[in-house]
């Protein structure tokens, strides 16, 4: 079967069921109505002081009476320097349980000791947002039986609402919580901001674990977590290495062709017709995505224009648009280093939002729906202007869909950045690995080699020529980028599916198949 | 102008994308004497094959007097870029071997003489002394530059941050190319994460008469750029002054005043560079 | 060309490509290595571009290692060449 965007994907795929096929962007949310009945979140009681602390993880995984083929979920806010995941499927591990499936919010390089538990049946299926490292390669290789599915960060909140994944047991690492469980990432030795992806969590999980290696006195506030959804409190020594989860201020990168590229990206948004007076704004939060906020900023300052919110990932130098009155509020639903937490705490116009209010297709309005410019990465983008950010040019996972097609979906105008090829690598090519998000929201790619604006928004490509910027048509960017790199052996793949890209709507864009070695 | 080490492919082959007027690639003080082989190759090469787009393309070869000389004019004559760049000239008498050498060169090959031009670098006080002469002796010269490192160690000076040691030769150096009407190109600015000092002496050498300068870093190119680029008022003036001339040219009317300033020659073809800096098609006006 | 010493040329830096070469006795014909960071998309056409240059250069015996770091076309025929040259000269 092909979805409405040329890819092939079998009617029935091993461990997900009959497939519900990519209809386009935007079909099933015309309806006004979500089609899929919601679960109820579980009913449970507690006596009045009843104590909910307890002397170690262990005790507290014990209580919760984990099972075969249960479901763990996790947040990622720790980044690089996560404890805590690990550290609980050891546990389980330990005391037998096989089956698991893991659904974290997303997985990065400090989940590779996990690869054991792949390969010993320890952990069967995986949902999340990215897998890179040694499990992507492992995944790619056809290591699991299952299929990963892949979810975008809106997609993961509708998911859990429809019952998709039920959470059986999720563990909420905080910087600070107190006896109750009320918990935040805004303080403590390993603040690490939003908390923004474990809070549909606690309110769905069946069992609702808070560790903290910073136990105050109560009330724990902010409230990022509140105590009627947490069943447990665990004091541990450390939640994780806090050089790794509290990184330093982000700087912008000082490569010259990341520099290049974001100056060019900023020209497009100022002559966009998108850079007015309360205009919101969202940029990710390394390379060339970032160093855009520096020229966006410097334009906003020479023109003495105002923004309304920034959104999303949140960095330092977000922060400091914030403060310095260019952007009335910063919406947060994950924070990327250590100065972000304290403004959090400090700052009422820096909010910590959930991931439901950031992109949950499904509900009366999220916040990616109000943007009016994102600017995006990528890892691979077609000449239909379909995005790849999980697959890397040799056909494994190693990457994230993350927010990319919710804001994609959502944004007035979409601006991927992305050099043209890297290394040997063409970035812009005939056919990508995999899509994770569909042209039709892509609004603009802009390269070192040049600009190229999606033909369904030639009102938006006349503007940019009269403000005499370097616009061609991808598929003569693409024709050019071929003949400096030359031409690519394809990448050979077995029939065997080890991944599923789900679209946020809950559709299947894509799926991953197995690499040949 | 942009550098580009000769032997560093990455930058080599990403010369093109950063908006440089112009691009130096260099085989001459940013290749190891024991790569000059393996640089000239690659350049050779990557000229070839690669797409630079709008960016003038010039080569700075190494002197003639010095082993490299020779087999780099050999390699990259034939290719015909813009401009070769050629270091170290102290004497009219060099740059005359320079030019016979490069146009046997160039009937080897049966190539004209008037394609490629000649990028003259100052970089000695004997060629400080020499340069009014330099600049006349061939009509191939269409830019002197100040090679601002080399010059303050021939002249056994420290560098400061205000260039006070070499004023004297950046301004015998403009004044010798504005004499022949050439180009006059400014040194580089070697601190690369000082923005502010790279605008102040940008604005400096616009001021005396330089008509453009090279950097080292593709992140210097957009201050130089903006430093060039006449202002917003400049422009309308100039506008004014065209619009004036055409109009008043039309009634038969030589000499005319704008905003109560009379407008001469000199006037007009001022007006005229702000506009061509500013990318205005004259007969558009 | 006759390869009469050892010799290399490039470096190790990213879109560049190390080129090692060295005699082989007699006719032992071309002893090719490449090990390359976009192995499985280009190690072909990497392996097609050094026999062609050594068929330029009229070279039948020789041991030639390639290390790349994603080296377009151009860099790969620049740095054989260099690596045969400085190989030929005494």
């Amino acid at each position: 079967m092909k979805n409405t965007i040329g890819r092939e994907i079998p009617e029935k795929i091993d461990g997900i069921g009959k497939v519900d096929l990519f209809i386009g962007a935007w079909e099933k949310l015309k309806k006004g109505w979500m089609d899929e009945i919601t679960i109820p979140p579980p009913n449970k009681a507690k006596m009045p002081h009843q104590c909910k602390s307890c002397m170690d993880l262990e005790k507290a995984i014990a209580l919760t009476n984990p099972k075969n083929g249960m479901t763990v979920s996790f947040h990622h806010h720790l980044r690089n320097g996560d404890n805590i995941l690990v550290k609980t499927i050891d546990i389980l591990a330990k005391m037998g349980i096989k089956d698991i499936t893991l659904a974290s919010s997303s997985l990065n390089q400090s989940h590779d000791p996990l690869l054991k538990y792949l390969k010993d049946g320890t952990i069967t299926k995986i949902w999340t947002s990215g897998l890179r490292g040694v499990l992507g390669k492992a995944v790619s290789n056809g290591l699991l039986e299952y299929p990963v599915v892949i979810h975008s960060h809106g997609g993961r909140v509708r998911a859990i609402h429809t019952g998709k994944i039920q959470v059986d047991l999720v563990i909420i690492a905080a910087s600070a919580a107190d006896e109750e469980g009320n918990a935040t990432g805004s303080h403590g030795k390993s603040a690490f901001g939003s908390l923004g992806y474990a809070m549909i969590d606690a309110q769905y999980a069946k069992q609702v674990i808070v560790v903290t290696d910073n136990m105050v006195d109560f009330p724990c506030i902010p409230i990022s977590i509140s105590q009627n959804f947490v069943d447990y409190v665990v004091k541990v020594d450390s939640i994780g290495d806090a050089s790794r989860i509290a990184t330093g201020t982000t700087r912008i990168t000082k490569s010259p062709l990341d520099l290049r590229i974001a100056k060019l990206a900023a020209d497009v948004i100022e002559h966009s017709g998108f850079f007015t007076p309360g205009f919101s704004f969202q940029v990710g939060a390394g390379g060339a995505s970032l160093a855009v906020a520096k020229f966006i900023r410097e334009k906003m300052t020479r023109q003495g224009l105002k923004g309304s919110f920034l959104l999303g990932g949140v960095t330092s130098y977000i922060v400091d648009m914030l403060e310095e009155g260019l952007f009335r509020t910063v919406f947060d639903v994950q924070s990327f280093d250590a100065a972000v937490s304290s403004s959090i705490l400090n700052n009422k116009n820096h909010i910590e939002i959930p991931a439901s209010l950031y992109a949950n297709p499904f509900n009366c309005g999220c916040l990616t729906n109000k943007l009016d410019v994102v600017v995006l990465g990528a890892l691979e983008i077609d000449t239909d202007f379909n995005v790849n950010v999980i697959t890397g040019s040799d056909g494994t996972i190693r990457g994230a869909s993350g927010g990319h097609s919710d804001t994609a979906s959502g944004a007035n105008l979409t601006v991927v950045v992305c050099p043209s090829f890297r290394g040997r690598v063409a970035i812009v090519k005939k056919k990508i690995h995999t899509i994770v998000t569909p042209g039709e929201t892509i609004d603009v790619l802009v390269t070192e080699r040049g600009i190229c604006v999606n033909p369904a928004r030639p009102e938006l490509e006349e503007k940019l020529i009269k403000a005499g910027l370097n616009i061609k048509k991808i598929e003569d960017l693409q024709k050019e980028v071929e003949s400096i790199v030359g031409v690519e052996k394809e990448i050979e793949f077995t029939d065997k599916i080890v991944g599923v890209v789900e679209y946020r709507d809950g559709t299947i864009i894509d799926v991953i198949r197995q690499v040949k070695n | 102008m942009l550098y580009i080490p000769g032997n560093n492919p990455a930058m080599l082959q990403q010369g093109g994308v950063y908006g440089a007027d112009s691009l130096l690639l260099d085989l001459e003080d940013a290749v190891a004497i024991n790569q000059k082989d393996a640089a000239r190759i690659l350049v050779r090469n990557i000229l070839k094959e690669i797409d630079f787009y709008e960016a003038e393309i010039c080569v700075r070869v190494n002197h003639i007097d010095t082993p490299f000389g020779m087999e780099d004019l050999e390699e990259i004559v034939p290719l015909q870029p813009d401009a070769i760049r050629f270091p170290k000239t102290e004497t009219p008498e060099e740059l005359e071997r320079l030019i016979e050498i490069i146009e046997k060169i160039e009937d080897k090959h049966n190539l004209p003489h008037d394609q490629m031009t000649l990028h003259v670098m100052i970089e000695t006080a004997l060629g400080v002394q020499n340069v009014f002469d330099i600049a006349k002796l061939s009509k191939r010269v269409d830019a002197i530059t100040i090679g601002g490192q080399d010059l303050t160690a021939d002249m056994n000076i420290s560098g400061t941050k205000d260039g006070s040691g070499i004023d004297l030769a950046r301004k015998m150096i403009v004044m010798a190319a504005k004499a022949n009407k050439i180009d006059a190109i400014d040194t580089v600015f070697v601190d690369v994460n000082d923005d502010e000092g790279l605008r102040k002496e940008t604005e400096y050498s616009k001021s005396i008469g330089f008509t453009g300068k090279a950097v080292i870093n593709p992140r210097q190119i957009d201050i130089i750029h903006e430093v060039y680029q006449p202002t917003e008022e400049e422009i309308r003036k100039a506008y004014k002054i065209i619009r004036a001339f055409k109009k008043n040219k039309e009634a038969g009317i030589g000499v005319f005043s704008v905003d109560g300033k009379m407008v001469d020659a000199p006037v007009m073809a001022r007006a005229a560079y702000v506009l061509e800096l500013a990318d205005i098609d004259y007969d558009s006006v | 060309m006759k390869i009469i010493k050892k010799a290399q040329a490039g470096t190790f830096e990213s879109s560049d490509i190390l080129i090692l070469v060295e005699p082989v006795s007699g006719n032992s014909g071309r002893k090719i290595e490449i090990d390359s960071t976009v192995m499985k998309e280009y190690g072909e056409s990497i392996k097609e571009l050094i026999n062609s240059c050594l068929d330029s250069f009229h070279i039948q015996n020789i041991h030639l290692i390639a290390k790349d770091k994603g080296a377009l076309k151009p860099t790969i025929q620049a740095r054989i060449e260099t690596a045969l040259k400085r190989a030929s000269q005494q």
